[in-house]
């Protein structure tokens, strides 16, 4: 079981509350995810009147964590502001650090998301930092107290899957938190291939949302995770390309 | 500093138009079938080469705006201030020259309007007035802006441009996005639409968004006039102008508008007809070409149009507008800047929004990001 700062997770896919036809159409699909870390933009819910809100009521399930995010955020001083105002309204100190001053790409600032870091993890956040699949920042931001990493896999909303995986990997190889691969899982094979070579738990929206039938595409992607991790749980066989010849090199040791 | 003008000084329009007229279906073909779409291939689908082509570049565009914005679609209203005008414009309901009884709305009639759009469920507003530094003016700004900012997740303002300073001003008092529309980018035709006034200053105006992006504004939105002049030339210069900003500004996010004229009392007739087909054809052009950029469209537009063109490529649209200031609240009876085509309700668009499988999204900012 997967376990980021005080709590534990069964489900390893997190998910977005984004792109939607209709909140109730969310609410279905979230559900057939078994998703139990949901993340929900500030933006886009009513902070002031949280309890109207019909996002927000939508994801009201004992097994749902909200997982507020501070996408908007151009810089560390507004992510911090925002992370306040979320763990007020929302009650909770959890909080998805998404830095992107570029709002074409949704490129994501690394030394802002360092800076904000450091300032929320000494604040009692748990922050769960967005961020290029870049090992040498996992490591800084380890040691800035971040409670897991979320490299992405592709550019944000692209479904091109695992672009970044050879750094994925030597992330997953030498981090000590948990690696969460965030952006770009278009397929559920995409998924299962994080959770294959070890990533922790992956977090999808738009593959899910923008499918033509969210709620199947939901549990496809719970399904995926699970394999994934299973496979990864018991040890794949390596691919070769070559066949294994008996030992013209080394036999003469045996003579 | 440099500018866009500097490019665009470098273009003619004549040669420009000749090159978009003279692209062939070969070329639409090379357009649609790109992964990243260049200048010459918005010129293609523009072209009347990609009238054929219509049906795939819808579909494309369905696509692309799909995976980028999902099935939502933002509501945004207009708040006229003010029909004050210092300007003459031909085709404008405001210009100076135009009888019209002129009003500004004072703070408590902003009030009594703001009341009326909270009502019907707005979190965006869009604050418009004419063009007049005496009576809107900066520091007139400022105060609507502190009076409405804690009822609003989301400003934009549609005013005249302003200088750099007067924008740095403005951004923390909550302004979030400026529209600032060319009109149209041939000069010669420029200067007969707008004869007196500030805005015939035709450069002041094609330089305005590089103001706003030094001033490091969140959002603005571009735009011609589309009826002034030859509209695939004036948009190809607009998709130029985006091109450049987004590469020099990249902190800032764009929109585009494609506001067809309108008759008013007393008003020019288009010089140029775009047709329902033309304008479907630009909005895709304008997806193909930037899967970013917000697509708007007002209520300039038909119920039927509408209807149809929330799954193209749109992303955000406006509902129940008055285009007369105190139109909501104060005095519905005043003359409008335009003709609204559509009178549906935000909540019956709402409902035709739901009906295509999309959501309307009230708010997708918050006042605590500006």
């Amino acid at each position: 079981m997967l376990t980021i700062a005080d709590r534990i997770f069964q489900s390893r896919l997190f998910t977005g509350t984004g792109k939607f036809n209709s909140p109730a159409m969310m609410e279905e699909a979230l559900l057939a995810s078994g998703s139990q870390l949901v993340t929900v933009a500030l933006k886009r819910v009513d902070v002031k009147h949280n309890d109207n809100d019909d996002l927000l009521l939508r994801l009201k399930y004992p097994h749902i964590n909200l997982l507020p995010n501070t996408s908007g955020v151009r810089n560390a001083k507004e992510a911090v502001f925002a992370a306040q105002l979320a763990r007020e309204a929302l009650e909770t100190n959890w909080i998805k650090l998404e830095i992107h001053p570029d709002p074409k790409y949704l490129m994501p600032d690394p030394i802002e998301t360092l800076k904000a870091t450091e300032e929320l993890a000494k604040m009692g956040f748990v922050v769960l930092p967005y961020i290029h699949a870049d090992p040498v920042l996992c490591k800084r931001l380890e040691d800035a107290g971040t409670a897991a990493v979320m490299p992405l896999g592709s550019p944000i909303g692209s479904n091109k899957g695992l672009k970044t995986i050879d750094f994925l990997e030597i992330i997953i190889s030498q981090s000590t938190v948990p690696v969460i691969v965030d952006a770009g899982i278009g397929a559920p094979s995409d998924a299962a291939k994080a959770l294959e070579i070890g990533a922790d738990a992956v977090l999808v929206n738009t593959a899910i949302a923008v499918s033509s039938n969210p709620v199947q595409m939901a549990e496809a992607f719970k399904l995926a995770v699970e394999a994934g991790r299973m496979a990864f749980e018991a040890k794949l066989a390596q691919p070769v390309s070559y066949a294994m010849a008996s030992s013209p090199l080394t036999s003469f040791l045996d003579e | 500093m440099s500018s866009f003008n500097d490019i665009f000084e470098t273009y003619n329009w004549d040669d420009t138009k000749a090159s978009i007229y003279a692209k062939t279906s070969a070329d639409v073909e090379r357009a649609l079938a790109a992964e990243k779409r260049t200048l010459e291939d918005f010129k293609a689908l523009v072209s009347p080469a990609a009238a054929p082509y219509l049906e795939q570049m819808a579909q494309i565009s369905q696509r692309l705006t799909l995976k980028r914005f999902g099935k939502v679609l933002q509501m945004y209203v207009p708040l006229y201030l003010s029909n004050e005008c210092s300007n003459i414009c031909t085709y404008c309901g405001f210009s100076y020259d135009n009888k019209v009884k002129r009003k500004t709305l004072s703070p408590m009639e902003i009030m009594q309007e703001v009341a009326v759009i909270k009502e019907m469920g707005y979190e965006h507003v869009l604050l418009v007035t004419g063009e007049d530094n005496v009576n809107v003016h900066v520091d007139y700004f400022k105060k609507v802006l502190e009076l409405i900012r804690p009822h609003f997740a989301h400003i934009s303002m549609e005013v005249q441009p302003m200088d750099l300073e007067d924008y740095q001003q403005l951004t923390p008092y909550g302004l979030n996005t400026v529209l600032v529309y060319q009109e149209t980018y041939h000069k010669e035709d420029y200067k007969k639409h707008h004869p007196k006034g500030k805005k015939s200053n035709f450069k002041y105006r094609v330089e305005t968004p590089d103001r706003l992006g030094q001033a490091g504004i969140h959002k603005m939105g571009l735009g011609v006039l589309i009826g002034l002049e030859d509209w695939r030339t004036d948009c190809f210069f607009t998709a130029m102008h985006l091109n450049y900003l987004e590469k020099k500004y990249w902190q800032t996010k764009y929109s585009l508008s494609f506001p067809r004229l309108r008759p008013f009392s007393g008003g020019l007739e288009p010089k140029v007809e775009m047709n329902d087909r033309e304008l479907v054809q630009l909005i895709c052009a304008y997806r193909l070409f930037n899967e970013e950029v917000e697509l708007s469209i007002s209520t300039r537009e038909s119920a039927n149009f509408r209807n149809n063109i929330i799954k193209l490529g749109i992303t955000s649209i406006s509902a129940g507008s008055k285009t007369n200031p105190g139109g909501y609240a104060v005095e519905p009876e005043s003359l409008e800047q335009f003709e609204i085509s559509d009178e549906r309700s935000p909540a019956e668009i709402a409902k035709i929004i739901a009906q295509q499988g999309y959501e309307a999204v009230w708010k997708d900012w918050d006042s605590c990001l500006t």
